[in-house]
């Protein structure tokens, strides 16, 4: 026993080493899988604060860049208001059509500022200020003016922390809108400005221009919200699908200001499909 | 408590604050990362002992993983390193051994000296640092590019400091 505890001793060094290592080896495992360690993020308090100075500072430079892509947003915001107030006369007009408000007010959207992000890193986060105060909760997709962002990992009362679509983890359903076949996009860890388009079957003839939206399958984004289009295909001989590369509607290094879609519909609808799938794993 | 004491609570709350706050954003041409935070654990003094470095370490670490959402990855980095720097600096010992009492600076050993010090446990860290955070060899060349890059802007920034810091001292 007490050669045991001597050994001990004479390694110490190499024991607390090996301890802290498992102890490191636990926590990216434990932060791999989603909606891991819940505090231990920018989503907490004090590190959400400090990242939220230095955003500050950035943001002070970058005013006039960002009340121009405001005030872009707003007209093109005005142009849709109008074409939806055209769009409801022409349905009350219309008076025994079906108009089921539960639809049409399905999704609601919580404005918050980012006051943290990055694109130049394989798995990037992005944090903004708002939390489940505001009734932001993980899952919920984040979009900036109808474009892909990413969606919500963790959430404290303040803050949330966003997956963004540049992290070589985050797969998202989409389809190409002018045929109308799925897909599934993912980062692969490079060029911030692309991302992958992926299970595209040969039968398939991608264009260059095609715009890729949401598919109505995807679980976190609401349908057609657009994610990119494509630039370049590439297909061989043995090759059962498409290699394609999607330039990204949004410059994620531009990221200023975005939106949480909120769902009303999602929990109705993820129960019925509890009820004939079984719980999402 | 003591001066050294105090000294290495200041040092940890500078280096940590610099990484988080300004290092953090600055990343060049999307390969060079400054993780300037390494050179705190660099340069504790000599006579420091590995668990001291070690513990030290892994709260830095988990500190400046927080910022980067990357639980565990940093940590487990800059233990690596920390476990390290003791036996590398007995690798190391020049001619006529260390002054006593001494940081492992680059005023107190020379530039050479410094440099053979730094370079390979920043390439170290960083080689481990990226290989995690890719999640394996998919992307073996363009992680290898970051981990030199990063490696060159690390170090130079360190011994940058180094000068800036080592001319009030002597």
């Amino acid at each position: 026993m007490q050669r045991l505890l001597h050994f001990l001793y004479e390694y110490r060094a190499f024991f607390t080493f090996l301890i802290l290592q498992l102890l490191c080896v636990w926590m990216i495992v434990q932060n791999n899988q989603y909606q891991g360690a819940q505090f231990f993020n920018t989503s907490n308090r004090v590190a959400a604060g400090v990242s939220g100075t230095t955003q500050d500072v950035k943001n002070y430079f970058a005013l006039r860049r960002i009340n121009d892509e405001l005030s872009e947003e707003n007209k093109s915001l005005r142009q849709k208001l109008e074409q939806r107030e055209q769009a409801i006369q022409y349905l009350t007009l219309k008076r025994d059509s079906v108009f089921d408000t539960d639809i049409v007010e399905r999704f609601e959207f919580v404005n918050a500022k980012v006051v943290n992000n990055s694109t130049a890193r394989f798995k990037n986060f992005i944090t903004i200020n708002r939390g489940a105060e505001e009734g932001v909760e993980p899952g919920m997709a984040v979009i900036n003016d109808n474009r892909a962002v990413g969606k919500v990992k963790a959430v404290s009362d303040h803050y949330s922390v966003i997956i963004s679509l540049l992290n070589i983890d985050e797969q998202s359903s989409v389809l190409i809108k002018r045929t109308g076949h799925f897909g599934t996009v993912q980062w692969d860890g490079t060029d911030p400005r692309f991302i992958d388009l992926k299970y595209i079957p040969r039968h398939v003839v991608p264009l260059v221009g095609d715009s890729i939206v949401t598919s109505d399958f995807n679980a976190v984004f609401p349908p057609n919200v657009f994610v990119g289009i494509i630039r370049q295909t590439r297909l061989s001989e043995s090759d059962q699908f498409h290699e394609i590369d999607v330039e990204l509607a949004q410059d994620f290094g531009k990221l200023a200001y975005v939106q949480v879609v909120k769902s009303r519909l999602k929990r109705e609808k993820d129960s019925l499909e509890n009820i004939i799938i079984g719980e999402p794993k | 408590m003591t001066r050294g004491f105090l000294t290495s609570v200041i040092g940890f709350l500078v280096y940590a604050l610099l990484q988080v706050m300004l290092f953090q954003e600055l990343v060049l041409f999307r390969y060079a990362f400054c993780l300037i935070y390494v050179a705190y654990i660099l340069l504790l003094p000599m006579e420091t002992n590995s668990l001291t470095l070690m513990i030290l370490g892994f709260i830095l670490g988990l500190f400046v993983d927080m910022f980067y959402n990357s639980l565990g990855i940093h940590a487990s980095s800059l233990v690596m390193v920390a476990y390290l720097r003791n036996y590398w600096l007995g690798v190391i010992t020049p001619q006529g051994g260390y002054d006593a009492g001494l940081a492992p600076t680059l005023a107190a050993n020379g530039l050479q000296w410094f440099m053979v010090y730094t370079i390979p446990l920043v390439f170290l860290h960083h080689t481990i640092l990226f290989f995690t955070e890719a999640g394996g060899f998919g992307l073996f060349w363009f992680t290898v590019l970051k981990i030199m890059a990063s490696t060159v802007f690390t170090s130079g920034m360190i011994i940058v400091l180094q000068y800036l810091a080592g001319g009030s001292r002597r």
